[in-house]
C-alpha cells in the first residue's frame, strides 16, 4: 500500500476522481478549451520552458532557500522543523510562481489584458507585478472589505500600474472578487485572459496552478534530502484555495512515507461557523466552476466566512485537496485566529522572521506537532509568505487582547 | 413532445419567455406578476431560483437573488411557488437555478419534486453538456426539458454538441457577457444567429440584454423566441403597480414580435 503509485490526475475533463471538472457558463467554454490547449503547447515548448526557469530564477529569485529553524526547533524541544522560504520569493510570497507562468501564458495567447482576483492581495501584486513586466493591462478584482484590512496592497498595486476594482456585492471579499473577475472574463473573454490565483475554478486551472506551484515542492523535496539525507516525515501548508499547500504536496504525492498535512482556517471556531475550513467542516458541492467541498447553509446557498487572514477567507478549496482528503493521502486541520497569532508572534520571536498570517497557521500546528514527535522527526513547513501586509491587522487583534 | 417542444409547433408564432426571481420583491409578488406576463402574451416562464454567487448574472438579477434570499426563499419554497402556479397558468414553467442548489438538494429529489409540481424544464447556466450527463439521464427520466445555452463564442464543435443535448428549445445567449438589459445589441448578432440556424433546427430562444419591442423584434426575425428577464424585474421593482405594468410590457413586446 505504501508503493501505491497515484494516477496523474486531472482526467481529460479535469475531474480528480469526483471532484473538480468545469461547470462554468457556455461562454468561458471554448476560452477554457483554449487555455488548456495553450497550456499544454507549452509545456512542450523547450522556448517557453527555458523562458520561465529565467524569470523564476532572475525575477523571482528561485530557488527559495530551506532553512533550519534551530531556535524554534529547541523551543519546541521535539521535531526538527524546516521552513521553504518562499516569503523571500519577489513581492513576498509565493503567488509569483503562477503569475509569471500565467503571464507568459498570456502573452503566448495573444492576449493583452490580463484580470485576476485577490484576496489578502499578495495574488494581486504579484499579478500586477507580472503584467507591469510583460507590459499588460491589468484590471484586479478586490472585495472592499479586503481592501480595508489591506490597504498597503493596493496601493502597491496601483504603484505597479493596475487597476484595482473594489467589489462591493456578497461578503465582499475573495469569493465575490472571483465572481467579478469572472463576469469580467465573460465580458472581454476574446481580449482578456483570467489570471486565477490558485488551484480552484474550472479545469484546466487546478492543474496548471498547480504544476506552476509545484517548483515549491520539487526545490524543497531536493533541499530536504540534501540537508537531512532523506524525506521529511511531515509537510505542512495553510490551505485557503490551497495553491501554496498543492504546490508543496504534489511533488511529494508518490513519497508515501511523507505525511501531508493542511492547516486550514478555523477562524473564531469551527462550532462557531466562523471560519473557512471547507475540509475540516464542509460538504461537496459545486463552486466557482468546480466541484469540491464548499462551505454552504441548507438550501446550498455559499456561507460567509471568516479568518482573520483575508487569504484563508475562502468558502471553497481546490478539488485536488478533496481528492488528498476523500482518498487519505493528505489530512486537513484547522487552526484558529488566535492560534494563527500566537504561530505568528512565535515564529517572529524565535527565528527574526516575521510570517503572513496564513502560513502563521501552519507555523502553530507544526510548532504543536513537533512538541509531540522525538528529535530523530523532520517537518517541513511552506512559509508561503512574509508579514508584512497584516502588521496593522495584528496590531488590532493584539491591542484587543491586551 | 413535451410542453415547451408544443409552443414551437405552430408555424409563424414566435414564443415570449418572461424570467422573474420568485420571491422578488416577495412571494405574493410573484404569484401576481407571473398571470399578468401570461395575460400579456408570455408563452412560457422562466422561475429563477435565488442563488449566493450569479456569476453569468448582472446587477438587476444580483440584486433580485439578494433580495430573495433576504426574504429566506429556497429551492424547496421555489418549487412550491411553481405548483401554485402551474394551477394558475396554463403555459410551460421552467426553473433556473445555478447547479450546487440542485446539487445540494439532491438531483433525483429535485427532478422528482419539480416535475410533480407541474415544472417542464430546466435551465442550469453553469452547466455545460459535458457535465449535464448525470441531469439528462435524471430529467428524461422526469419528463423535465432540460435547455443548454450557446454563446457567439460557441465554436462550431459545440454548437453541435449543444444541439444535440438540448431539449425543448436551445437558449443563445446573445452577446459575450452577464444578464441585464442592453441599450444596444451586438453587431454580429444575426450572424451569430445564422450560424446556429446552418446546425440545427432545434427551436431557438435568445436571451441576455433584450429590453425593448425593437430589440425583440429584431431577434425573432431569425430565432424563434425572446427571453426577457431584468427588463421585467426593473418594471417589478420601481412600480406602484408591478402586475399591470409588467403585462402592459409585455404587451408591447407581444406586438412587436407576432400576435397572440
Amino acid at each position: 500500500m505504501a508503493d501505491k503509485i497515484l494516477a496523474p490526475l486531472p482526467d481529460g475533463l479535469g475531474h480528480f476522481g469526483k471532484f473538480g471538472g468545469r461547470f462554468a457558463p457556455e461562454t468561458l467554454m471554448s476560452a477554457l478549451e483554449d487555455l488548456e490547449k495553450s497550456y499544454r503547447e507549452a509545456q512542450r515548448d523547450a522556448v517557453f520552458q527555458q523562458r520561465l526557469a529565467e524569470l523564476l530564477r532572475d525575477f523571482v529569485g528561485r530557488p527559495t532557500p530551506l532553512y533550519f529553524a534551530a531556535k524554534l526547533t529547541k523551543y519546541c524541544d521535539g521535531a526538527r522543523i524546516y521552513l521553504k522560504r518562499e516569503d523571500l520569493a519577489h513581492t513576498g510570497a509565493h503567488k509569483i510562481n503562477n503569475t509569471v507562468g500565467q503571464g507568459l501564458l498570456a502573452e503566448r495567447m495573444g492576449k493583452t489584458r490580463v484580470v485576476a482576483e485577490t484576496g489578502a492581495g499578495q495574488h494581486g501584486v504579484a499579478t500586477a507585478t507580472v503584467c507591469a513586466m510583460l507590459g499588460q493591462e491589468c484590471v484586479v478584482y478586490m472585495g472592499e472589505e479586503d481592501i480595508q484590512r489591506q490597504s498597503l496592497n493596493v496601493f502597491r498595486m496601483r504603484l505597479l500600474g493596475a487597476e484595482v476594482r473594489p467589489v462591493s456585492s456578497g461578503s465582499r471579499t475573495l469569493k465575490d472578487a472571483i465572481n467579478e473577475a469572472i463576469r469580467d472574463w465573460v465580458t472581454n473573454v476574446d481580449s482578456t485572459h483570467y489570471l486565477l490565483g490558485s488551484v480552484v475554478g474550472p479545469h484546466p486551472y487546478p492543474m496548471m496552478v498547480r504544476n506552476f506551484q509545484s517548483v515549491i515542492g520539487m526545490e524543497a523535496r531536493q533541499q530536504t534530502i540534501e540537508a537531512t539525507g532523506r524525506l521529511p516525515d511531515y509537510a505542512i501548508a495553510c490551505v485557503g484555495g490551497g495553491s501554496n499547500a498543492m504546490g508543496l504536496f504534489h511533488p511529494l504525492a508518490n513519497d508515501h512515507e511523507v505525511q501531508l498535512i493542511g492547516v486550514e482556517a478555523a477562524g473564531l471556531g469551527l462550532d462557531t461557523g466562523k471560519h473557512g475550513a471547507s475540509l475540516a467542516a464542509g460538504s461537496i458541492g459545486v463552486l466557482h466552476g468546480t466541484k469540491s467541498y464548499i462551505l454552504q447553509d441548507e438550501a446550498g446557498q455559499i456561507r460567509q466566512t471568516h479568518s482573520i487572514s483575508a487569504g484563508l477567507d475562502y468558502p471553497g478549496v481546490g478539488p485536488e485537496h478533496s481528492y488528498y482528503k476523500e482518498s487519505g493521502r493528505a489530512s486537513y486541520v484547522a487552526v484558529t485566529d488566535d492560534e494563527a497569532l500566537e504561530g505568528f508572534q512565535l515564529l517572529s520571536r524565535q527565528e527574526g522572521i516575521i510570517p503572513a498570517l496564513e502560513p502563521a497557521h501552519a507555523i502553530y500546528y507544526a510548532a504543536t506537532l513537533a512538541r509531540q514527535l522525538s528529535k530523530d522527526h523532520t517537518i517541513l513547513v511552506n512559509l508561503s509568505g512574509r508579514g508584512d501586509k497584516d502588521m496593522h491587522i495584528v496590531v488590532e487583534a493584539l491591542r484587543v487582547q491586551l | 413532445m413535451s410542453r415547451i417542444g408544443a409552443v414551437f409547433a405552430t408555424p409563424q408564432h414566435k414564443a415570449l419567455i418572461a424570467y422573474v426571481t420568485v420571491g422578488y420583491p416577495s412571494i405574493e409578488a410573484t404569484l401576481q406578476v407571473v398571470p399578468a406576463l401570461v395575460e400579456g402574451g408570455c408563452d412560457m416562464i422562466e422561475l429563477g431560483i435565488p442563488f449566493s454567487d450569479p456569476l453569468s448574472d448582472g446587477t438587476t438579477i444580483q440584486r433580485a437573488s439578494l433580495g430573495a434570499l433576504q426574504q429566506g426563499v429556497t429551492p424547496k419554497l421555489c418549487i412550491e411557488v411553481a405548483h401554485k402556479l402551474h394551477q394558475m397558468v396554463d403555459v410551460p414553467l421552467i426553473l433556473m437555478s445555478y447547479f450546487n442548489p440542485l446539487l445540494h438538494y439532491g438531483l433525483e429529489a429535485f427532478c422528482a419534486a419539480s416535475s410533480e409540481g407541474g415544472v417542464d424544464g430546466l435551465i442550469i447556466p453553469d452547466l455545460p453538456p459535458e457535465e449535464g450527463v448525470e441531469l439528462e439521464r435524471l430529467t428524461e427520466r422526469y419528463q423535465l426539458d432540460l435547455i443548454y445555452l450557446i454563446t457567439p463564442t460557441s465554436t462550431e464543435e459545440r454548437l453541435r454538441l449543444v444541439a444535440a443535448r438540448s431539449r425543448g428549445f436551445i437558449y443563445a445567449v446573445s452577446l459575450r457577457g452577464i444578464t441585464g438589459a442592453r441599450e444596444t445589441l451586438p453587431a454580429d448578432l444575426e450572424s451569430f444567429l445564422a450560424r446556429v440556424r446552418d446546425i440545427t433546427s432545434q427551436p431557438l430562444c435568445v436571451g441576455f440584454g433584450i429590453a425593448t419591442p425593437e430589440q425583440a423584434r429584431r431577434v425573432v426575425n431569425i430565432a424563434d423566441g425572446v427571453i426577457i428577464g431584468s427588463r421585467i424585474i426593473e418594471i417589478v421593482e420601481t412600480s406602484q403597480q408591478p402586475a399591470s405594468a409588467a403585462q402592459a410590457f409585455i404587451e408591447q413586446i407581444r406586438n412587436a414580435i407576432s400576435p397572440h
